[in-house]
């Protein structure tokens, strides 16, 4: 049966170009469970970011509705190389509203060796479902060792480093110089803050502002994978969990990233597993009539 | 084109001000429409209550707009923050009767239109409060002893003297800041680049 275009919203549209996409990447699909215990989400908040939606089961154990897809694949785990896609429901609270939300999400993770071929593979793939959903379409890299690195060399209280990582989430370099830190690590971070534009004009700078080896091999490394991105340190996300690369991608009109992903090596190792990984999901209710 | 939501009354117009070394006409007076356009800036305004900028902003219905650092705390918007413009200079204060002390035992009665600024800034001193959120007049809290204190924006401390108030810790300095849409930003990069720029 060929199913026209015309009755399918521009979301699901997107979603089955997008399965089709992964499908031919070599991407194996993925089901999982619509109920985990809570405990299992509890325990990785700060992944997650977000408040749960939970309920009581009928043995009285206390349920959550799955807030979710990565975690589950990497509880599942069982070491090699893997490469899964999924199309998913998940529920959390999102934006400055807190309401729950019901959110679908499209994505793959690769699990096993990230070497930067299997990061320009993702990349590329994100580059390419970004295509799908507008020929419009900006993709923003940068690297969590860059930051890790750069915060091995500040001298500062914890709470003045959250308070640089916040500040650089919202390219406030006016707040990074009123810290008063040391001339030479202030620069630096003003510089993180305020960076944006093409990698391939940004790199050099990246090498250059190196305070430290961490530094400069997590530069060259972003510069290895990253052709055709935009450099942008307001995208970093939880150190525990992110390690490397990580990226988010844009279309006019939404509100917010349609694109998020990156490299979480930190929690498949929280999880008990081994090995790397590396992936994104695409927000597919984002995705509105004027696109695709 | 840029949208620009700015701040209803006396800080939106100052803010305003400051577009007019990008060529922007000057405001037209005494007229309600709540939008217009200057085409050879390439800027487009609205005006919008003070404490929604934000969130027009945050949900790129505006690319661009200018709003006090209160506002930023207390809604804890998702938006680049880009530029201290330097306007609008008050501070958030605790403010109420000069050389009281109030019981530790029970938890500190606290009125105030910012909420989630007062609880992040108790919570810091481990001090249990019991908030009271109104919506204006809240010199008269204490008054009334509906409240122990309030945390408000003080200027000039007129209001508080004349209540016989005074500013008792100060929670934070507060300034008008330009902020941009986090979509947008990457967008209209270089208009929203160079629309900074000629606000430093």
């Amino acid at each position: 049966m060929n199913i026209p275009d015309s009755i399918l919203s521009p979301a699901e549209r997107v979603e089955l170009r997008l399965r089709k996409l992964f499908a031919e990447s070599g991407y194996r699909r993925y089901r999982m469970a619509r109920f985990e215990p809570y405990d299992f989400y509890s325990a990785h908040m700060g992944f997650l970011g977000g408040r749960i939606l939970t309920f009581t089961d009928t043995d009285g154990r206390l349920m959550a509705l799955k807030p979710d897809v990565t975690l589950s694949i990497i509880k599942n785990y069982r070491g090699g190389e893997e490469k899964v896609s999924y199309t998913e429901k998940v529920y959390r609270d999102i934006g400055s509203s807190g309401e729950f939300c019901e959110i679908s999400e499209a994505g793959i993770e690769r699990l096993g060796t990230v070497d930067a071929e299997a990061q320009r593979e993702v990349l590329a793939l994100a580059k390419a479902s970004l295509e799908l959903i507008s020929p419009d379409h900006i993709l923003d890299v940068a690297h969590i060792g860059y930051v890790a690195g750069l915060l091995k060399e500040t001298k500062a209280k914890s709470a003045v480093k959250a308070e640089l990582l916040k500040l650089v989430k919202t390219k406030n370099v006016g707040g990074v110089r009123s810290l008063g830190l040391d001339a030479g690590v202030s620069s630096v971070w003003e510089s993180l803050a305020e960076l944006y534009g093409p990698a391939e004009s940004l790199s050099q700078s990246l090498a250059d502002m190196s305070l430290n080896g961490e530094m400069s091999a997590a530069a060259a490394e972003l510069a290895g994978v990253s052709a055709g991105a935009n450099v942008d340190f307001s995208i970093i996300r939880d150190m525990n969990y992110y390690n490397g690369l990580v990226f988010k991608g844009y279309v006019p009109g939404a509100s917010g990233a349609v694109v998020s992903g990156g490299r979480y090596d930190g929690l498949v190792k929280s999880l008990g597993g081994k090995g790397g990984a590396i992936g994104f999901a695409v927000y597919l209710d984002s995705i509105n009539g004027e696109e695709a | 084109m840029i949208n620009v939501a700015l701040p209803k009354g006396r800080l939106g117009s100052s803010a305003y001000k400051l577009f007019e070394k990008l060529g922007c006409g000057p405001i037209e007076e005494n007229t309600r429409k709540l939008k217009f356009i200057e085409e050879s800036a390439g800027l487009s305004f609205f005006w919008v209550k003070p404490s929604d900028v934000a969130i027009y902003v945050e949900r790129g219905a505006a690319d661009v707009g200018v709003c006090g650092k209160d506002i930023l705390l207390e809604s804890g918007a998702d938006v680049f923050e880009l530029l201290d413009l330097g306007i609008g200079r008050c501070r958030m204060c605790v403010a109420g009767y000069e050389g009281r002390t109030y019981d530790m035992e029970r938890p500190l009665r606290v009125a105030t239109k910012f909420p989630n600024i007062a609880r992040s800034y108790y919570s810091g001193k481990s001090r249990d409060i019991d908030i009271i959120k109104l919506n204006g007049s809240i010199e008269l809290a204490p008054v009334m002893g509906l409240s122990d204190v309030i945390v408000d924006i003080v200027e000039s401390g007129a209001t508080l003297r004349e209540n016989g108030l005074a500013p008792l810790e100060e929670v934070c300095r507060i300034t008008a800041r330009l902020v941009a849409n986090k979509v947008s930003y990457k967008f209209k990069n270089v208009e929203i680049k160079r629309l900074t720029e000629a606000l430093i």
